[in-house]
This record gives C-alpha cells, structure tokens and sequence, in this order.
C-alpha cells in the first residue's frame, strides 16, 4: 500500500499532529511497512461473518440518568494549563 | 530470617499473622531496596515509599482484623497509566507529566480498601504503547536479570520492580500483551484477566475493546489473591461483567490429572527461537507426567490476530487520545495563535514517536475511503479469530503456547523499526482479540540464563482452570528456588 505524501500530511492535520519535512520519509515507511503486512488479512474468510463490535456481547448496559456530584472539582481544575474563574482558558475562537 | 523482599505476598501474610513481621518492617524493607536498585532497574515513574510507611505505621497501630484483612500492610506498585487521586499519573509521557488524577480507579479504591500500602507508580511504555518500555518519556527501565536487556513492555516497571523484588507484586494492564510479555522477561507471573473481569474506570485509556488490568507476582498463589481483590461489576464501567465473585485462591490445587490441553502448531513456527521451543516441549513433557492429555492441535490466528490488533489498537487509539488537547489537563505547548494550533502544537510536542505513529494509522484506517478495507474488515476477523478460539475450547480446557518469540532483548535494538518490535506480541495479540484470559509463567532459562515465559490460555471467564494448570506445574518445577536474576 502506497500511501502519498500528501495524503499522510492530510492525516496528520486531521490528527492535530505535525509532521516536519525531514520526518517524513521515516513515517511514510514505517506506515507502509505495518499496512503490508496487514495484507495478511486478504486470505482470510471472513465473507459470511458479522463484525465484532466492542469485546463483549453484552446487549445495552442501562443505568439510571441520575446527577451525581463529582467530589474533586478543585483538583480536577489544577491540572488546567491556564484558568481563569474557574474556567477554562483558550484562544479567541469567533472574530 | 530470609530477606523479607524476596518472601511472597502470601508468605508475607502468614508472617504478618503469626507477628513475625509488622508492616512496617516490611514497608522499611521494600523502601531500603527500592533506594539500592532504582538507580540500576529504573523502575519507578514516581516512589511514594514515605507515605506508604506512614500508612504501614497506621495499620500497625490499629487492631486490624487479619481473618479478614490478611494482607493488610504488606505494600504494592502500580502501573503509571492507573489513576491514584493525589499522586502523578504520567502514563509516562510528557503530556501527562504533572498529571495528577482528582479520583482513584476502581482497582486503585480496592487495593485502598485491602490496606495495601502503595510504593509508587510504575514505569512503562508511554500511552502503554510498546513491548519494551523504551518508549517511556521519562527513564529507561532495565531487565533485572541482565541489565542491558529490556523488560518487556508496556508493563515493563511493573515486571522489572516484582523480578527485582522492588515491590511485592504490582498492577499491570494488558492490551496485546503487555503484561504477560514483561512477566515473561523478567521471569515473574502475569495475569491477563477475561476482558470484562476487571472494571477499567481509572485507567487511561488505550483501546478500549482490549484494554484490561491485571495482577504481575512472584508466583501464581499471589497472582489468584490479587485478582480476588481486583475483579467484579463496576457501574463505572459498562464493559465490567457482573458474575457471581469467585475464590480464585481454591483453584490452586496440585492435580490436573484428565485436564486437557492443546498445543497450537501454529504457534511453534519458524519466527519462534529454537530455545523457547524446546523449554516449551519440555513443560509439554511435565504436564504429561503430571496427568494432563496434551495433544497438538490447530490454531490459525496468529498473523491475522496480529495485522487486526495494529488496525483495531491504533483505530481506538486515534480516537481515545483525541481528548488530550492542551485544554483541560495535560500539557500545552508555549506558542499559539489560534486554537487549532493550541491542539496541534501541544500534542506534537508532548507526543512521542510512537504514540503519534499509532495515533496516525489509526485515524488513516478509520478515515473515509480506508475504513471498509482496513477497520471493518479486521472487525470481521475479529469474529473469525474469536469463534477459531471457541472451537479450540469446545475441545481443550487449556491451550499452551510461547508469550513471545526470543527471550528478553538488547536495549536499543529494536527502536528504529517499528514493524519488528510490533511482531514481539505475535503469540500474545489473539488473546486480546478474542477477550479471552491467558497467564504467563516462567518455565526456564535460555542460555544466557534469561527467563523463558510459558503462556496458558483459557476460556472466557475461566481464570480457575489456568490458574490451577500453571499451580501444578509451577509446584512441579520450583522455578523461583531454581533461577534468580543477578540485580
């Protein structure tokens, strides 16, 4: 599987990650290498089969939608990089 | 006395209940050792032995109960990608260096309510990416029984602290093998638990349809106790399954005689080292002398297992690790002039190699035009890999295969091809993929003197039977009176 320059710095930009020009070469190989061997999977019979979804076959877990105060707010807002009032600081979105 | 670092948790116990010991000494003890061995082993992300002596110095004053309390005091480790409210969870990257988590995970609350004094938390591979720990963003960790070697990974400070008797026994989690593959290099016992078993509120998440928790000890009666105290229903946790709680403790019982077990061909190939095969056939042999039917048997899944794993992992991955955005918690980068760049510029600086290479493929094989050849086909082998295991086990209680192709490998010499360190969880990846539970044991030593693993896979649910398997044949062969490692 070839994959483009272009199209692995597409992928990157919807990641939110930045790829420098001299690392490209090395990721461009290194994603090559593992989608080749994921074509391991072409033999594979699997035309009859359904997709697994999650690992459990549990049908819906249902719980009551019941408000529960959460007891470390103020720990929680410490790992915040930038705050102000209790909320959470970010650049201007809307001009 | 015996040195009380190199005692079991159980043997711990029942010197604690006879006031041979207090848990105090036993924190001293461990506190003494982790300051002679860090330096060499680099094992911890952060030691919190200060506090785990004042805990034991509590639980001593205190009239404790130990008919129900029997391990009250005696301390543990656990993996940096679990949450401890008030102590740094780094998952040992740069974006969670100053991480500290405001709540504890479900297992972290019952190791808390078990009295079980923490000694700190445990280096890994960042994110729980990798099968080395060399892709930690803050130390190297060394193979305890040689110390140029790696530990295994991601569970690699977990595995290398228990070999290096640092901690008693410690909290690992397994996505694709990271706890079995580091039990399996530094020659102690890792248990991965049915997914399911173990409730994963509080671990940071890797892929989440594989992601469990599970215990990393000296032998396999430690093991059975930890899990007793780890597993069962979280509401907190969707996936957590509410079975009736069982002791796992009364399976380890010295007879398997009429126990079936199957040896998968496929699992013996060529990409598997001529010395793990042959202490692998030689286990073979104990168990026939012990009363078990072995028989070979066939079970095709390991490369398809391993292919659907990089495409499923990173696909869960790519979207799990979406949250850390400079935001809310984690790191943000110093220069921005828009929000986007904020995202973009925290998480390609905080971000190591490897996580940005998973997170990358991930988001390739779900983005549009990839996403039926790449992820809903390995969904469909997930199915084929799964019902390929069910078969097996209408047949066999037990299958036996390696837990990884070499013995434990030089530092550095796999970090600069990423596809070869991916094939290191060739025999452990399938186990993940068909949410079944499996454990490693040490069965020998290669000629070197490294530690071999054996891998024990059992059905879903069933940790009884692979526990009493790997008992009988750990009785058999008294690998820890046997085989120490230098550090």
């Amino acid at each position: 599987m070839k994959i483009s320059k272009e199209e692995l710095l597409h992928i990157a930009n919807l990641s939110d990650l930045k790829i420098s020009e001299s690392e490209i070469d090395k990721y461009l190989e290194n994603l090559e290498d593992i989608l080749e061997y994921t074509n391991v999977l072409e033999s594979a019979s699997i035309e009859e089969l359904d997709e697994t979804i999650g690992a459990n076959d549990n049908e819906n877990v249902f719980r009551k939608d019941e408000i529960k105060e959460f007891e470390g707010r103020d720990a929680l807002l410490q790992n915040a990089p930038d705050l102000e009032d209790d909320m959470f600081r970010i650049p201007k979105v809307i001009n | 006395m015996e040195e009380i670092t190199t005692l079991t948790v159980h043997e711990l116990s029942k010197k604690l209940e006879n006031k041979e010991l207090t848990s105090e000494k036993i924190v001293e003890a461990y506190a003494k050792r982790i300051e002679e061995k860090e330096k060499d082993v680099g094992a911890f992300v952060t030691v919190t032995a200060q506090q785990a002596l004042e805990e034991a110095k509590r639980i001593d004053s205190e009239n404790i109960d130990r008919e129900n309390n029997k391990y009250a005091g005696i301390p543990i480790g656990i993996k940096d990608n679990i949450c401890t409210k008030g102590v740094k969870t780094t998952c040992s990257s740069k974006m969670l260096e100053n991480f500290v988590a405001p709540y504890d995970a479900t297992v972290t609350q019952k190791i808390n309510s078990e009295m079980l004094p923490s000694l700190g938390k445990l280096n890994m591979d960042e994110f729980a990416m990798g099968s080395s720990t060399e892709n930690s963003a803050i130390k190297v960790t060394h193979n305890p029984w040689d110390l140029n070697k790696v530990p295994g990974g991601s569970s690699g400070g977990s595995a290398a602290a228990v070999a290096a008797n640092m901690v008693p026994w410690a909290l690992g989690s397994d996505t694709g093998g990271s706890i079995r593959e580091p039990a399996s290099f530094c020659g102690v016992v890792g248990l991965k638990p049915t997914y399911g078993l173990v409730s994963r509120y509080g671990l940071v998440a890797f892929a989440s349809s594989l992601d469990q928790i599970g215990p990393i000890t000296k032998d396999v009666e430690d093991s059975a106790i930890l899990l007793n105290m780890i597993a069962g229903h979280d509401e907190m946790d969707s996936t957590s399954y509410d079975i009736p709680k069982i002791d796992y403790t009364a399976s380890l019982k010295n007879d398997i005689k009429g126990k079936k077990i199957g040896v998968p061909k496929e699992f013996f190939g060529e990409g598997i080292n001529e010395e793990v095969k042959t202490k692998l056939r030689e286990a073979i042999e104990i168990y026939k002398e012990l009363g078990a039917v072995v028989e070979d048997c066939s079970l095709d899944v390991a490369e398809y297992s391993l292919a659907t794993y990089y495409i499923i992992a990173c696909a869960e991955a790519s979207s799990n690790l979406g949250r850390f955005d400079g935001i809310r918690y984690g790191y943000r980068a110093k220069d921005f002039s828009n929000l986007k760049e904020l995202f973009t510029n925290s998480r390609t600086e905080a971000f190591g190699d490897e996580v940005k290479r998973r997170i990358i493929l991930g988001t390739y094989v779900l983005s549009s035009g990839y996403y039926d050849a790449y992820y809903k086909k390995a969904q469909k082998v997930r199915t084929l890999v799964k019902n390929k295991f069910d078969e097996c086990f209408k047949k066999y209680d037990v299958l036996l295969t390696p837990v990884a192709p070499t013995t434990a490998f030089e530092i550095g010499s796999k970090l600069n091809n990423p596809m070869e360190m991916y094939l290191a969880d060739i025999c452990t990846v399938s186990i993940n993929i068909a949410s079944v539970p499996a454990i490693s044991i040490p069965c020998g030593v290669d000629s070197k003197g490294m530690p071999i693993g054996m891998q024990l896979i059992g059905n879903r649910f069933n940790e009884e039977t692979i526990l009493n398997v790997a008992y009988a044949f750990e009785q058999k062969i008294e690998f820890r009176e046997n085989y120490k490692p230098s550090c």
